[in-house]
């Protein structure tokens, strides 16, 4: 097998740069994130394995670590015996810095390798602010930043990750990408690659993607050409190569149960933001609030299961030894059994400080219901809630079915349960919205904090107000909407303000948290960029922007400064955000399948301006959304009917290595 | 009813704390980079994984009993870093360390426990050995540096810490510091290049002198420049005898007759 083709340099590819790394650490902030060593890490055989990935969370190692995604891909690979993936993450410029000086290449945290050693280099972009990112990680990798330059001695570089649904923006710098779930993608490449490599590597790079792209599965934007019109829009994505799909459809992972990852999860020694066992407890949303693109993009509902959950939660913990366990999803109160795995867990933990958590967006007395349940054990968990929109109108354009006195009723059951402090969340900038809809934010926080005050008897209650930018993304019915500018964004957050302390005894009570406009907007570029944005990118990493998602590192004026430079005029920045689309232009994102049918999305669009709701299709009738059909999956829920069993201290005592 | 819970408090309360068990433990190789912090939660994930019977503080966010020793800088290796726990259950101080050690990552070891008999670790740690490595410098260079310094009645160092850039005296609580020729220990040297080594023994002051004070100090005092970062470890811990040696601050714990007695 001639392997030396695929990586000239691999006699000395897979060495470790740990002694030339070392020498760095003392002179870097928190040297820990660059050691690994975590618990559930695997380092392999360099040499034994077949095929190898480098998979990145383009983020700092604290945000990068606790990512599911790059987590249950970890796994997944790992279990294969002649696969080795490992870890990297996104260098804080300290390094950075150290790292050009001295010539030390990007490199995996599980035994310091080159990243340029792979043969595979996935990154999750769970949001656009990462592609800076990236790019710094390819450059300090050695890896040509346009995929064109590259050769058979450089990784396959492929993202995945919501934001990889448009990855046109970053089409320039990535060889392929993934939509949707990844666990059996990742086989799936895996395989091709083996093959390949197995057969010589015929075609060299080039043969290798044509091969990925014929699966219909991965994205190779090489392969398609992009005509425009003279107006700037999209005139059409067509194929440029024979046997290459005109769309390229999400991966859908069917049965949660079949997937229980991660089993083993990563137990950072550093810090981070997420300091817990998270369960998934189903996939996908079928709410359809409007302006989430996860609801959107990951449907239809697919529950695991109340008894693999409850193993999962089990041997997580005796695994990891964390005291908090998060039962994640986009609406974890909407599982079928939600009830009896809350109730069951919480028997199951009583008295053992483990604390439970459940993150929800539903606003009901039901979500109260389960948080009392699981803070049994004396840990009391925060309740927010997610009413989203200010006004009932503009809640009726997003579809989140809420009534104001829903609203306040639900906060107060909270007060007069106990809970002191709740957090409401809504966001600005939403399509049709007004000065008006934001300043009813206000005027509810009020009224929650007067009724939770009469119903209470206590002054001592209090709510937070945390508002959101939106940024409309591909594939939700709001792909076509406008964008507000950063100018209105801000004056409706400072009016709110006003309007919020113009009661002072009930502001007191109000605690209000927001994000200025103007990163939304650069969101908003990328979200829903086309290929002309990767100049962009590129200059702005170029003039040093690196960790765009920090504010701290964040500057408006550089992405603009770029984009004035980069695109041309006439479309502009405005052109991309502030400009709304009409029904027949192209999107750049038209030929990536996410099984929403383009007419539903554009149907919806317009039922939203019209204020009309659209219920879930887990309890009404199915609405067309067109996933199901086109990518022949189907709603999987409960009940089951099954509970979780009181758990048999067998394992009391210590457990002591024989 | 046997009276009113105080104010504020959760209904049930924590299991008393039945046994007080000591642990030596040692931060080697990549995993000296963890700080402080880093180590105390990694340790009390070990305790849940373990299964270690652990006691919990009261109140509404229980925390594991632990209690540290003063620890060592990130970045810097030991061989001597000293904790206490409280247990709501008796167990066996061997087996609980090795159930420890190996529920820790591998480079955070586990080396010794023994059950507490009284007294407090603090009371029995006033001074540490530290040796440090240090690479491209000559063991001729190191010794002149080191009678340079200990010549000084008084070596100012600068330190930023939080609150912003202190000077601090680093001859002053130096018992002993010594630059041994290579013939004393094997030094280790990588590729021809030459590692002097520093052996340090430093009074527990406020605010803490560490080994980079010392190194500052070197270089403050008799120009001693490294081209490379040092590798510091600390060797041991304990109260400091009149002839300069450190004693083991878990051994009045494993033979309670020392307590008190005059340090050999």
């Amino acid at each position: 097998m001639s392997e030396a083709s695929v990586a000239p340099a691999s006699a000395r590819a897979g060495q470790t740069v740990w002694p030339q790394l070392e020498q760095l650490l003392p002179k870097v902030s928190k040297p820990i994130q660059y050691v690994g060593g975590e618990l559930g890490a695997v380092v392999k055989d360099w040499d034994a394995a077949t095929v190898r990935w480098a998979l990145s969370y383009p983020d700092a190692y604290e945000v990068g670590l606790p990512n599911q995604g790059v987590q249950i891909l970890y796994e997944v690979l790992n279990e294969q015996p002649d696969v080795l993936a490992e870890r990297t993450y996104a260098v804080w410029p300290d390094l950075e810095a150290l790292m050009r000086e001295h010539g030390v290449p990007q490199f995996t945290v599980d035994a310091h390798r080159p990243v340029r050693a792979f043969d595979l280099f996935g990154i999750s972009f769970a949001t656009e602010l990462g592609y800076t990112n990236m790019l710094t990680m390819l450059s300090l990798a050695g890896i040509p930043l346009d995929s064109s330059e590259r050769d058979e001695s450089h990784p396959i570089v492929i993202a995945g990750g919501h934001a990889a649904f448009n990855p046109e923006p970053i089409a320039d710098f990535i060889d392929a990408a993934v939509l949707g779930d990844g666990e059996e993608a990742v086989l799936e490449i895996t395989a091709i690659v083996r093959e390949w490599k197995a057969e010589g590597c015929p075609g060299g790079r080039d043969e290798l993607l044509l091969r990925l792209a014929r699966t219909e599965s991965v994205y190779v934007p090489r392969f398609y050409d992009v005509d425009y019109l003279p107006d700037g829009r999209i005139q059409r994505v067509l194929p440029n190569r024979a046997d290459v799909p005109f769309r390229v459809n999400k991966r859908t992972t069917m049965d949660l149960d079949a997937w229980p990852y991660p089993k083993k999860p990563l137990v950072p020694l550093a810090e981070t933001v997420h300091e817990r066992y998270a369960v998934e407890i189903f996939r996908g949303c079928t709410r359809g609030c409007r302006f989430c693109q996860a609801g959107m993009i990951t449907r239809p509902v697919r529950e695991r299961s109340i008894t693999t959950i409850g193993e999962m939660v089990k041997e997580g913990l005796e695994f990891s030894g964390f005291g908090e366990v998060g039962l994640l999803s986009l609406s974890s109160a909407d599982h079928s059994e939600i009830g009896d795995i809350c109730s069951g867990l919480a028997d199951q933990y009583e008295g053992s400080n483990v604390s439970l958590s459940l993150p929800s967006t539903r606003v009901d007395a039901f979500n109260i219901d389960l948080a009392q349940e699981l803070s049994r054990n004396g840990r009391r968990t925060g309740l927010t809630f997610a009413p989203e929109g200010g006004s009932e109108r503009i809640r009726k354009v997003i579809n989140k079915m809420v009534s104001e006195e829903d609203l306040i009723r639900t906060v107060v059951t909270a007060y007069t349960n106990g809970w002191r402090q709740v957090k409401l969340y809504f966001m600005c900038g939403l399509p049709t919205e007004t000065d008006e809809d934001v300043l009813q934010i206000a005027r509810l926080a009020q009224e929650v904090i007067k009724a939770g005050r009469a119903a209470t008897g206590s002054k001592d209650i209090r709510c937070t107000v945390s508002i959101g930018g939106f940024v409309p993304k591909p594939h939700t019915p709001f792909q076509w909407a406008a964008m507000a500018s950063p100018e209105t964004i801000d004056n409706r957050l400072k009016l709110l303000k006003q309007a919020i302390n113009s009661d002072r005894s009930l502001g007191r009570a109000i605690g209000y948290r927001y994000h200025d406009g103007q990163p939304s907007l650069v969101e908003g570029l990328l979200s829903r960029g086309d290929r002309r944005v990767g100049a962009v990118i590129r200059r702005v990493w170029e003039g040093g922007g690196r960790f765009d998602g920090w504010s701290e590192h964040f500057s408006y004026d550089r992405w603009m400064t770029a984009a004035n430079e980069a695109l041309a005029p006439g479309v502009d920045v405005a052109w991309f955000t502030t400009r709304e689309r009409d029904e027949n232009e192209v999107l750049p994102w038209d030929h990536l399948d996410s099984g929403l049918d383009k007419e539903w999305l554009w149907q919806d669009w317009q039922e939203s301006l019209s204020e009309y709701e659209q219920p879930d299709c887990r309890w009404t009738p199915c609405f067309d959304c067109g996933v199901c059909p086109s990518m022949d999956t189907e709603i999987q829920i409960g009940p089951t009917g099954k509970k979780l069993l009181p758990i048999t201290p067998v394992n009391a005592g210590l457990k002591v290595p024989s | 009813m046997t009276g009113r819970r105080p104010k504020n408090q959760p209904e049930g309360g924590q299991a008393p704390v039945v046994q007080r068990i000591r642990l030596r433990y040692a931060k080697r190789g990549p995993m000296r980079f963890t700080s402080h912090r880093d180590f105390a939660r990694a340790f009390e994930r070990a305790i849940l994984r373990a299964g270690v019977p652990i006691a919990y503080s009261q109140g509404f966010t229980p925390h594991p009993k632990v209690s540290y020793a003063s620890a060592a800088p990130t970045g810097v290796a030991s061989e001597a870093e000293y904790l206490e726990i409280g247990l709501r259950d008796r167990v066996d101080p061997g087996e609980l360390a090795r159930a420890l050690d190996a529920a820790l990552s591998p480079g955070l070891d586990v080396l010794d426990a023994v059950e507490a008999v009284g007294g407090s670790l603090a009371d029995r740690i006033d001074a540490s050995a530290w040796r440090v490595e240090l690479p491209g410098v000559t063991a001729k260079a190191a010794r002149q540096a080191v009678d340079v310094f200990l010549a000084a009645a008084e070596v100012p160092v600068e330190r930023l810490t939080k609150q912003g850039r202190r000077t601090l005296d680093a001859r002053g609580p130096v018992v002993r510091l010594d630059a041994p020729q290579p013939a004393d220990v094997t030094p280790s040297e990588v590729g021809g290049v030459p590692c002097a080594i520093l052996d340090l023994v430093v009074r527990q002051v406020t605010p803490s002198v560490r080994p980079d004070d010392i190194l500052s100090g070197l270089l403050v005092a008799a120009d001693l420049e490294l081209p490379v970062p040092p590798r510091a470890t600390r060797i041991a811990q304990g109260a400091l005898t009149a002839q300069g040696e450190l004693v083991d601050p878990l051994a009045a714990d494993r033979d309670p007759a020392v307590i008190g007695a005059p340090l050999s």
